[in-house]
């Protein structure tokens, strides 16, 4: 017997609270009814690595490896990022790219180069890609911690139920640090939609 | 962490693997449970730790924490050891005479191995202690059946009298699944009894004791045969037939989902007749393992003509896109390709971890970088990333505590070309603890010449901040003994006067006390103190800027290999001297930049200052 399962690849870079997004996305989906499966490799990817979480749910999920070529939808927290996992996407599926640049010592040292438009190479490689910048978005709104929350709006209208229930699960979070930070994060999470919904999904 | 309310009886949670071991170990009723961290395994622990009504400690090793178990058992209550596949090599030397002994209290170990090598120093197959040590595994697919599995470890166990080990790789202990969890029963521990025979392992007793271990190793097959952990699922695709287990299983059923399958969850002793329905439904038979071939070599030498790694690969993880195109490869009877070396990434730059921005460790790379004639021993933390850009300071790292024999055994095995070399050891404070200590006492009593760097932060940083008698806190953060370093070296045969207590931050300092040790012929020990930034123990600083005008392209600070200071533009200038140079103008992140002051030091032109922020944006909300 085979089973649907939708597949979210969140990446990103240690620290950046890619883990985090992908365990609130988790929560959504079992708030759904799905069987949910979620996995990363820890360890040394805290100290400024790669860090990549692997989301997939369903009737009933089995093996929680993504396959390279399966993913539905890509949550890059960071371009460089992105790019580096592009190719587990699905043909034609989407990616939703934070464009923030953080660029690791080694290529400050002059050992590797930082590429001069990961975006642009993601489109070039047929990579549907929305691309906006959380970090503004977030400190535009008084806190860059938000810029979570702000990742977690752009990938709502990408999943196969309501938005709303992300969004209940981020206050759900939240409740216990006060009326105001929900609110905060209620903010960030319609930004997050808003910059989705308005940048072009464009490829080359 | 503190004790909180665990979550009540047929709760669904979203749990890692380590988390429903955890959950299974408390509800077990288990007294005493012990480990060192240790990636993947750490959290088991960690999670523990949060229960009530039950004894949790970080042992310094993992040979300690299973000793701890051990006794437990001997008073008759339930314990529990975990450990990283590393770990199990420390400890082993226990094991090995506990097989013998056997258990009064149900004790279990839980092995994780790091398949792939996200954050260890090799690859391990933890399925062999179960053949060496005559000793059931346990072998969980999900977060789910690791729960189950804990849970019926310690009634194995205590029915055969065994310890029972359950094998957890990164894939189980880092998944996260949804877990049906239970109650906690009272386990009553039933004291002990006096009885040399089998808790006194000298020759004789031993001896006798050997045959015990044979007989239950052979009731234990019996068992396997029985037990419903060994699935046989029939399915409808016959084209051929698997025998696998753990996390393999899950891409064994995603790539053929109505093939024959025979599932072990005890997964040793495996189960004889169980194989042989299972070889009857199809005329292929794949054997689908992680690492080792350990169950097609058992099977062939049964007389079962089996696949398994002439199809599969011998090392890192499986996945559904590594297994089904090898198997319709073998199907179609098509030659296996040459082996891929990785997956197919575009062409990007690498982003290795890195020290993180004010770690106390970058002071002490930055100054072996820039000293000449060094050998250096290296060890096991995050202080292993000395090796990497820009430092390029570590000339070896085999396991835990290793620096002090390795650098004793570079000082008395080195030949003419190295006569002039300085020897340097670099350890940690929790890697000093479980087993460095034995090591600096074997180099001052054979009088060895090594400049021991103990870099003391106060934690066990790597696996993410874990206490350690170097702070003198417990598992749950409570006041503990603190471990005094320079009596402790003092007390390990270091003379007084060549232990040197020092600032990391501090270069000119640090500077000087590596050169003036390093030029003395006998055992020094500089002992670097300051705490990991990612701790409650660090307090930053103010952070520094660059002042772009000031900024001469030298570069200094970019060796300094700090996470927060980035190049703004490269510029080649030709020197007087005819030389061509690349200049590197640079900024300082200073969100990132927790102000530990190590670049302004290099600093040539004193570019580099404290940031003065500008008066931030004041949003007027409408009364």
């Amino acid at each position: 017997m085979t089973y649907e399962t939708t597949n979210i690849l969140v990446c990103g870079i240690g620290g950046q609270g890619v883990m985090t997004a992908t365990e609130i996305l988790s929560e959504a989906a079992i708030a759904e009814g799905h069987d949910v499966k979620k996995t990363e490799v820890a360890g040394m990817s805290q100290r400024g690595g790669v860090v990549t979480s692997h989301l997939r749910f369903g009737p009933k999920v089995l093996s929680p490896q993504i396959a390279p070529g399966t993913a539905d939808v890509l949550l890059g927290f960071e371009a460089a990022e992105a790019l580096r996992w592009a190719h587990y996407l699905k043909p034609g599926a989407l990616a939703l790219v934070n464009d923030a640049r953080l660029v690791p010592p080694v290529v400050e040292l002059g050992l590797f180069k930082y590429p001069d438009d990961p975006i642009g190479d993601m489109r070039a490689r047929g990579v549907r890609t929305l691309a906006f910048d959380a970090a503004t978005l977030a400190r535009d709104l008084g806190d860059l911690r938000l810029g979570n929350t702000v990742m977690l709006g752009a990938i709502a209208d990408q999943l196969p139920f309501s938005a709303e229930v992300l969004l209940e699960c981020i206050v759900k979070r939240f409740t216990r640090k006060g009326e105001s930070v929900v609110e905060m994060n209620r903010k960030a999470f319609a930004a997050g939609r808003a910059a989705a919904q308005s940048a072009t999904p464009a490829t080359a | 962490m503190a004790a909180v309310m665990p979550a009540p009886a047929a709760s669904r949670l979203l749990m890692s693997g380590n988390e429903a071991v955890a959950r299974a170990v408390w509800e077990a009723g288990t007294k005493v449970a012990a480990g060192y961290p240790g990636t993947p395994a750490t959290e088991m622990l960690e999670m523990l730790s949060t229960y009530p009504d039950m004894y949790t400690e970080w042992s310094v090793n993992e040979k300690v924490s299973l000793e701890v178990a051990i006794g437990a058992s001997m008073m008759g209550s339930r314990s529990f050891s975990a450990m990283k596949h590393v770990g199990m090599n420390v400890a082993s030397d226990a094991l090995m005479t506990l097989t013998l002994t056997g258990v009064e209290g149900g004790l279990v170990i839980a092995v994780a191995d790091d398949i792939g090598l996200s954050s260890s120093q090799n690859e391990q197959d933890s399925r062999f202690w179960g053949r060496f040590a005559h000793v059931p595994m346990l072998e969980p697919a999900d977060s789910q059946e690791a729960y189950d599995m804990a849970r019926y470890a310690y009634e194995l166990s205590e029915e055969y009298q065994v310890p029972a080990i359950l094998r957890l790789t990164s894939r189980i202990c880092h998944v996260k699944g949804l877990v049906t969890v239970g109650e906690r029963i009272e386990h009553k521990a039933k004291g002990f009894t006096k009885n040399a025979e089998r808790w006194v392992m000298v020759p004789g007793h031993a001896k006798r004791r050997i045959p015990l271990m044979l007989q239950r190793e052979q009731e234990l097959k019996r068992l396997s045969d029985q037990s419903p952990l060994n699935v046989l699922e029939p399915g409808s695709d016959r084209r051929v037939a698997f025998i696998t287990s753990g996390p393999a299983y899950m891409h064994v059923r995603e790539s053929f989902p109505d093939a024959p399958v025979l599932k072990l969850g005890l997964s040793y002793p495996w189960p004889l007749e169980k194989v042989a329905a299972l070889a009857q439904m199809a005329d292929t038979i794949v054997v689908v393992e992680e690492v080792e071939p350990i169950l097609e070599t058992e099977l062939k030498a049964a007389g079962f003509a089996v696949h398994g790694k002439d199809i599969l690969p011998r090392t890192g993880e499986l996945a559904p896109e590594v297994v089904k195109p090898a198997v319709e490869r073998l199907l179609r009877k098509e030659a296996a390709p040459a082996p891929e070396a990785a997956p197919a990434l575009p062409p990007l730059f690498p982003r290795p971890p890195t020290l993180c921005a004010s770690c106390p460790h970058m002071g002490i790379y930055y100054t072996l970088s820039q000293l000449k004639n060094l050998t250096i021993a290296g060890d096991i933390g995050c202080y292993t990333l000395g090796a990497g850009h820009p430092w390029n300071s570590l000339d070896s790292t085999i396991c835990m505590g290793a620096s002090m024999g390795v650098a004793l055994g570079m000082d008395k095995g080195r030949g003419e070309a190295d006569k002039n070399k300085k020897i340097l050891a670099v350890i940690g404070d929790s890697t000093f603890m479980h087993m460095g200590m034995q090591g600096l006492l074997d180099i001052t009593w054979n009088r060895g010449n090594v400049t021991v760097l103990l870099l003391d932060n106060n934690t066990v940083g790597m696996t993410g901040g874990q206490n350690t008698p170097a702070n003198g806190r417990d598992i749950h953060g409570q006041g503990a003994p603190r471990i005094d370093f320079p009596k402790l070296v003092e007390a390990l045969g270091v003379k007084k006067e060549r232990i040197r207590v020092l600032d990391p931050y501090e270069l000119p300092v640090l500077f000087k006390a590596v050169r003036e040790e390093t030029k003395i012929d006998e055992v020094s020990v500089i002992i670097a103190n300051r705490p990991c930034v990612l701790t409650v123990d660090f307090k930053p600083f103010r952070p520094y800027v660059v002042e772009e005008d000031k900024c001469t392209g030298c570069g200094n600070c970019v060796e300094v290999g700090c996470p927060a200071i980035h190049v703004t533009r490269r510029e080649k200038v030709v020197k007087p001297s005819g030389k061509e140079v690349e200049l590197a103008f640079t900024r300082i992140d200073s969100v990132a930049c927790t102000g530990c002051g190590l670049c302004v030091q290099p600093c040539a032109p004193d570019a580099i200052v404290h940031f003065e922020p500008v008066m931030p944006r004041i949003v007027v909300q409408p009364v």
